[in-house]
């Protein structure tokens, strides 16, 4: 078994057990829907694949996250088949666009989103049989503090909060970071603040999120705040949709793929270890 | 080899069973061996007669308090490996001793009587409904997402204020409850007796603001204060505020003008 992700019975455990250097699990998570987790979660890959890593995308959201639709791939085999006992891991892994792999949930696994025993047990299983295989494996998650979300950010040994500068997804992301420092004893949050209406604006948020957490949410150890990056809204993250194709692999250069490239290298620096 | 050896010959005769017939029987069940029943299955049929009656009370027929305990701590344990949402309420007919004073405890009886099955009628089947002490109920509501706790309480709370309860010919009376709830601390193994008074603290603080109303303890985490919203958005330069209630139609707390703009300072 991984060390990462020994089954974890207090959940808070987690943020300290060793990592594994055979590869990092990010989750990349939201307070609020809709902010651009799924977009930053393909793309992000596409862009860590250009750095030489071996990634795998994991929809995390259970089936809603609609990462089928942003990479045009309708698979027969999916996690729901893995799930139900039905397939093999190996088989419902897909080559997507960007040259990472992905694993999409199905829409069947809408009925997994009740954690249930079973279904930790299955998402442990089958996050330790992908981690020896990847450099980086990104989670998709769901928004906010479901615990089907909460438990997969918990098998994660980084979290991505996505946010965008609206003051609701503010305060929503506020209050799932204050839950990850209480519930799972987080030190760690990185913060890419997405759709921002100033370049640089992003960092005075995540700033501002860190003074409040250390005003208000006091623990043994200080949560700390590392901003990751501001993704400017871009027409192009839209027209990639639209056609369907992966911004990534379309358009590159555009404004918002070159903040996700920048993205890409700061997480290299900090969090993931070179590949070999 | 043990498990080749005989099993025990059962001689009905040589158990004291009287005690035990007597009280399934009184529970109007089936408490005799009947024809063709083996002494294994009879005797097995009776142990269970008598766990379900020690789970129960007596006068309401809902769970009592054993069987609520032994519900909890097992809550406990799926809260705190699943993180699944699971609401406990407190429940507590209002004025109750003035209803035995008034109409007799006959009347009162019939009172506990009909809000429990109200009670009952009210949940899910996978709910728990106990009685947990003279007029005081229990339920346990496994999946109780944190956004339908209320409207659960208010149902029930509603519900049990519209009854008409016959407590004599031609005289039929209302009463209300208090509710008090918390949760369970999703992801921690607490413990069921600071469970409770988690509870019981909101449902004295019902009591005591008027009765017949609720009060649930919030899930303290997902909670964001105006203060904090203030300093969230306090420093944010006003043109990326402005830029923001132009792209989103999503207007801000007006933390600019923090100072007028405060309810509760
Ligand atoms: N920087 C951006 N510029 C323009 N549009 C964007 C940007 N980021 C995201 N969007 C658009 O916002 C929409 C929502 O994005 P996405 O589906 O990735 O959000 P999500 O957080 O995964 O949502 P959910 O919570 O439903 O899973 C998409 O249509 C996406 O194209
Ligand atoms: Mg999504």
């Amino acid at each position: 078994m991984n060390d990462l992700l020994t089954p974890t019975a207090d959940s808070q455990d987690t943020a300290k057990v060793p990592l594994k250097p055979l590869g990092k699990v990010l989750a990349v998570t939201s307070g609020k829907g809709g902010v651009g987790k799924t977009f930053v979660s393909a793309n992000l890959a596409a862009a860590l694949v250009k750095r030489g890593y071996k990634v795998l995308v994991l929809d995390a959201d259970l089936g809603l996250a609609n990462l089928d639709v942003v990479l045009n791939l309708y698979p027969k085999i999916t996690l729901h088949d893995v799930f139900t006992g039905k397939a093999k891991l190996e088989e419902a892994i897909l080559p997507a666009p960007g040259g990472f792999s992905v694993l999409l949930a199905g829409s069947g696994m809408v009925e997994y989103s009740r954690l249930t025993t079973e279904v930790r047990n299955e998402f442990l299983r089958i996050i330790s049989g992908l981690v020896p295989h990847y450099d980086v494996v990104l989670l998709d998650t769901g928004a906010g503090i479901s615990d089907v979300v909460l438990f997969a950010v918990s098998l994660a040994s980084e979290v991505l909060m996505v946010a965008t500068p609206e003051p609701t997804s503010l305060t929503d992301a506020y209050a799932t970071i204050k839950v990850l420092v209480g519930q799972q004893q987080r030190q760690t949050v990185r913060v890419i603040i997405n759709q921002s209406a100033r370049p640089g604006s992003g960092q005075a948020i995540t700033h501002q999120l860190q003074q409040v957490l250390d005003r208000f949410v006091v623990t043994e150890r200080p949560i700390r705040l590392i901003h990751m990056g501001d993704i400017p809204v871009d027409p192009e993250v839209r027209q990639a949709v639209m056609r369907r194709q992966l911004m990534m692999q379309t358009t590159p250069g555009c404004p918002a793929g070159l903040a996700i490239s920048h993205i890409a290298g700061a997480l290299e620096k900090s969090v993931i270890p070179k590949p070999t | 080899m043990a498990n080749l050896t005989a099993p025990p010959r059962i001689d009905l005769q040589d158990l004291q069973l009287d005690d035990a017939r007597a009280l399934l029987k009184h529970d109007a069940r089936n408490s005799e061996q009947e024809a063709g029943e083996s002494p294994t299955d009879y005797l097995q049929r009776v142990i269970d007669g008598l766990c379900e009656l020690s789970l129960k009370d007596p006068l309401t027929g809902l769970g009592n308090r054993r069987h609520f305990c032994s519900v909890l701590e097992r809550s406990i344990e799926s809260v705190a490996r699943s993180g699944e949402s699971v609401l406990l309420l407190l429940l507590d007919i209002d004025h109750f001793k003035s209803i035995n004073d008034k109409h007799g405890h006959m009347a009162g009886d019939q009172v506990l009587q009909a809000v429990a099955s109200c009670l009952a009628h009210c949940v899910r089947p996978m709910d728990t409904v106990a009685r947990y002490g003279g007029e005081e109920f229990a339920i346990i509501l496994p999946n109780c997402r944190p956004l339908f706790g209320r409207a659960v309480a208010e149902r029930i709370r509603q519900t049990v204020a519209s009854l008409s309860i016959p407590v004599a010919p031609l005289q039929n009376i209302q009463t209300t409850i208090s509710i008090g709830g918390a949760y369970a601390p999703e992801w921690v193994r607490s413990t069921a007796d600071l469970w409770i008074e988690r509870a019981d603290l909101q449902l004295y603080r019902a009591k005591s603001n008027g009765r017949d109303q609720i009060r649930l303890e919030q899930p303290q985490e997902l909670s964001v204060s105006a203060e904090e919203k203030g300093l969230l958005f306090g420093n944010l330069d006003m043109n990326e505020m402005v830029a923001l209630e132009a792209a989103s139609g999503d207007t801000p707390p007006n933390a600019a003008d923090k100072a007028t703009n405060r309810v509760n300072a």
